[in-house]
C-alpha cells in the first residue's frame, strides 16, 4: 500500500488466537483521519478484541497496527497515545470529578496551570461543570461516563476507543449521550472507534460500519450500504428487521425467481442455475399491503408506493403496535413462511383482522437474493437504489 | 409473634456471647485490682522500663512488618488477580501454610540456616531483628493475603488499571495512585490484625532472644502474681484502641460506598 493511500488507523492482517479458538482473523482496516468507525457483531464475534489491540491491552499474534503511519503493534498501552472508555466507566472511586479528568496530564507531568484550564474546557463540554468536586460514587451512571469519555479526551489522544460505552445506562439516556458522542467526536474531530453490539447506535453514529462474525470481517461500509446492500447473509439477518423467504431459480439470466409458487423478479441476473435454492431477503418497509381489491392499501413500500412488481398473497397472522411504526405480521404460500409488513401509525390506520387474505408487493430493487454463489452485483443494486431515492 | 421470637433469640446470643467475653475480662481486672495499695499492679507495671521498652520495640517491629508484608503481598496479589487468575488458589494455599507450620518449626528452620555462613544472621542484633520480622512477615501472610485479595475483589481492577495504562500510566503509578488508595480500608484491616499478632506474639520472639512484649508478659507472669493481669489488660485496651483509631482512619465514606457500588 502506498503512502498517500494509507489511513490514520491501519490494521493489517491482524489475528489473534486464545488458544484454538480464533478471536480475530484476518482483520484489515484503513481508516481516515477524524473519522467515525464502529464494530458491530454478537458478542464472541473478535470486535472487542480487536478494539483491545487498537489499546495495547492484547497483541496481535500476526499482522500490524500503525496509527498516523507510526507502528504500535507492539508498544505497550501507556505509549501509545490512545485514549480509551470502558463500559464499567472505570473512573478511579478514590479521586474527584476534577482530578479523573486530569489523570492523564498530572502522568505526563504537565503545568498545573494547564491541567485546571484543560479539566475546566471538558467539563463545560460535558456540560457539568458544577460537579468538579464530586466523587464517581455520587454520579449517576450516564454522567460517570461522561466523566469517563472527558477523562479519555484530557490527553488529546490520536484516537479514541470506546467499548460499548452506553450498554450499561437507561434507553433514554443511552440515545441523549449517543448524541453528545458523536457531537463531541465531530467536534474535536478525533478518529474513534466504537464497539457495540447495537445495530441501531452503529447505524445512527457512524461514518463507516465494519461488521464482524466469528472473528472475521462480514462487511465495512457506510451505515446506508450496510443496511441496503448486505453482504452476506449474516449482514442482512443481524442489521434491521429482516425477511428471508425461501424461493427457487426460474431464470438466473433475466433475474426471475420462485417464490410460494409465485413469480418473483429481481433487478438483475443471477449468477445460479435453473431450480438452484436462493434466500430472497426483504425489508419490511420495502413491501406494500393491500387487501386483494386494493380498496385498503395498509401499507405502501418505501420504493415503489402502493403497487409493486411482485405480488405475493398471504394472511394476516398478527398486528404488532411498536409506536411510530405498525409491524404486521403475514403468513405466505402453503409453508406459512413469515412475513413482516412495516408501515407508519396514522389514528385512520384500519389493518385487517387476523385471517384475512391479502396482496403483498415489492419491487425488483427490494429483493436480495442472499444465497452466496446468486448474490446480484452490488454496484448495479447500489446505482438503482440511489437512483430511485 | 415470630419477629419477637426472633428478636428474643437474637438477645440471648448476644448476652451469652457478651459474657463470654467479658466475664475473662471482668474476672482479670477484679484479680488486678486485688494487689495492696490499690492499683499498685497498674502503677509498679508503668513504672516499669521494660514495659515500655518491650512495648516499644514490638510496635516498632510491627510497623515494619506491615510494611515488609505490604510490599510483598499487594504487588502478588495484584498481579495474580490481574495476569495469573489461575494461580490464585495456589497462592492462596501458600497464604494458609504458616497455619499448618507451627511456629516454632519456623523459627527452628530460620535459626539453623541462619545461624551459620553464608548468612549468619542471629550473630549480630540487627540480623536477629531482621529475622524476627521475616518470621513475622510469614505469620501474618494468611491475614494480610486474605484482606488484600478481599479488597482486590470488591474494585474492578482490570478495568482501572487499563484505564490508566491507556492515560499513560506505568506500573508504579498505578499501584501507588489507583490500587492503594482503594484497598485503604482492606489494608487498614490487614494491617491491624499484623499489628495484634505481633504484639502477642512469643515464640519467635523467645528463641530470637528479642526483648518483644510477648516474652516480657511471659517473663512478668513467671515472678509477679497481680502485674501481669494489669498488663494484659493493658495490651488489650492498647489493642482496642489500635481498632478504634483503624475505624476512624476507615470510616472515609466515598471509599467505602464506591467498594460497596463497585460491583
Amino acid at each position: 500500500m502506498s503512502e498517500a493511500t494509507m489511513g490514520f488507523l491501519e490494521l493489517s492482517h491482524v489475528q489473534k488466537s486464545f488458544g484454538n479458538f480464533a478471536a480475530v482473523a484476518d482483520f484489515n482496516l484503513s481508516a481516515q483521519r477524524g473519522e467515525f468507525i464502529s464494530f458491530l457483531g454478537p458478542s464472541g464475534c473478535g470486535k472487542t478484541t480487536t478494539l483491545r489491540m487498537i489499546a495495547g491491552f492484547e497483541y496481535p499474534d500476526s499482522g500490524s497496527i500503525r496509527v498516523d503511519e507510526t507502528e504500535i503493534t507492539g508498544l505497550p498501552p501507556n505509549k501509545r497515545d490512545v485514549g480509551m472508555v470502558f463500559q464499567s466507566y472505570a473512573l478511579f472511586p478514590n479521586m474527584s470529578v476534577a482530578n479523573n479528568i486530569g489523570f492523564g496530564m498530572r502522568v505526563k507531568k504537565a503545568p498545573k496551570a494547564a491541567i485546571d484550564k484543560r479539566v475546566g474546557d471538558l467539563l463545560e463540554m460535558i456540560n457539568m461543570p458544577e460537579k468538579a468536586d464530586r466523587y464517581p460514587y455520587q454520579l449517576s451512571g450516564g454522567q460517570q461516563q461522561r466523566v469517563a469519555l472527558a477523562r479519555a479526551l484530557a490527553v488529546q489522544p490520536q484516537v479514541l476507543l470506546l467499548d460499548e460505552p452506553l450498554s450499561a445506562l437507561d434507553a433514554k439516556i443511552r440515545v441523549a449521550l449517543r448524541h453528545e458522542i458523536r457531537q463531541i467526536q465531530r467536534q474535536l474531530g478525533i478518529t474513534t472507534v466504537y464497539v457495540t453490539h447495537d445495530q441501531e447506535e452503529a447505524l445512527e453514529l457512524s461514518d463507516r460500519i465494519v461488521v464482524m462474525s466469528q472473528g472475521k470481517i462480514e462487511q465495512v461500509g457506510t451505515p446506508f450500504e450496510i443496511y441496503n446492500f448486505p453482504a452476506t447473509a449474516f449482514v442482512a439477518s443481524f442489521v434491521g428487521t429482516l425477511n428471508a423467504i425461501e424461493a427457487k431459480i426460474v431464470d438466473a439470466a433475466a433475474g426471475r425467481l420462485s417464490m410460494a409458487g409465485h413469480e418473483v423478479r429481481t433487478t438483475s441476473a443471477l449468477s445460479g442455475s435453473e431450480g438452484q435454492a436462493v434466500t430472497v431477503a426483504l425489508r419490511p418497509e420495502m413491501i406494500a399491503l393491500a387487501t386483494p381489491d386494493g380498496s385498503n392499501v395498509v401499507a405502501v413500500s418505501a420504493l415503489e408506493g402502493a403497487t409493486g412488481v411482485n405480488r405475493l398473497p398471504a394472511t394476516v397472522a398478527d398486528v404488532a403496535f411498536l409506536g411510530s411504526v405498525v409491524r404486521v405480521h403475514t403468513t405466505v404460500g402453503p409453508d406459512q413462511t413469515p412475513v413482516y409488513v412495516d408501515t407508519f401509525n396514522n389514528p385512520n390506520l384500519a389493518v385487517p383482522p387476523a385471517g384475512s387474505p391479502v396482496v403483498l408487493s415489492f419491487p425488483p430493487e427490494g429483493c436480495l437474493v442472499l444465497s452466496p454463489d446468486a448474490v446480484p452485483d452490488r454496484t448495479d443494486a447500489l446505482a438503482a437504489a440511489e437512483a430511485s431515492l | 409473634m415470630r419477629r419477637r421470637r426472633a428478636s428474643l433469640v437474637w438477645w440471648i446470643v448476644f448476652v451469652v456471647g457478651f459474657i463470654y467475653f467479658f466475664l475473662p475480662l471482668l474476672a482479670t481486672l477484679d484479680f488486678s485490682l486485688k494487689a495492696k495499695p490499690a492499683f499498685a499492679a497498674y502503677t509498679n507495671s508503668f513504672a516499669d522500663p521494660k514495659f515500655f521498652s518491650s512495648l516499644l520495640y514490638s510496635f516498632t517491629i510491627g510497623v515494619v512488618t506491615i510494611a515488609a508484608s505490604l510490599a510483598l503481598i499487594v504487588p502478588t496479589a495484584y498481579w495474580v488477580q490481574l495476569r495469573v487468575p489461575r494461580a490464585r488458589s495456589l497462592v492462596e494455599f501458600v497464604s494458609l501454610l504458616p497455619f499448618v507450620i507451627p511456629a516454632v518449626v519456623l523459627v527452628f528452620g530460620l535459626i539453623r540456616v541462619y545461624s551459620r555462613p553464608p548468612l549468619p544472621l542471629t550473630h549480630t542484633d540487627l540480623g536477629s531483628t531482621t529475622l524476627l520480622v521475616l518470621g513475622y512477615v510469614v505469620l501474618s501472610l494468611p491475614y494480610m493475603y486474605r484482606a488484600v485479595d478481599t479488597g482486590l475483589r470488591s474494585i474492578d481492577i482490570r478495568s482501572l488499571t487499563e484505564a490508566a495504562q491507556s492515560m499513560g500510566a506505568g506500573w508504579p503509578t498505578i499501584l501507588w495512585r489507583i490500587i492503594l488508595p482503594n484497598l485503604r480500608v482492606a489494608l487498614l484491616s490487614g494491617a491491624f490484625l499484623t499489628l495484634a499478632i505481633v504484639l502477642g506474639e512469643f515464640t519467635i520472639a523467645t528463641f530470637l532472644a528479642r526483648p518483644a512484649f510477648g516474652p516480657y508478659l511471659s517473663l512478668l507472669g513467671n515472678s509477679k502474681a497481680y502485674e501481669p493481669a494489669a498488663v494484659s489488660l493493658i495490651s488489650f485496651g492498647l489493642t482496642w484502641l489500635a481498632m478504634i483509631v483503624i475505624a476512624f482512619l476507615g470510616r472515609d465514606t466515598r471509599t467505602r460506598i464506591e467498594i460497596g457500588g463497585a460491583h
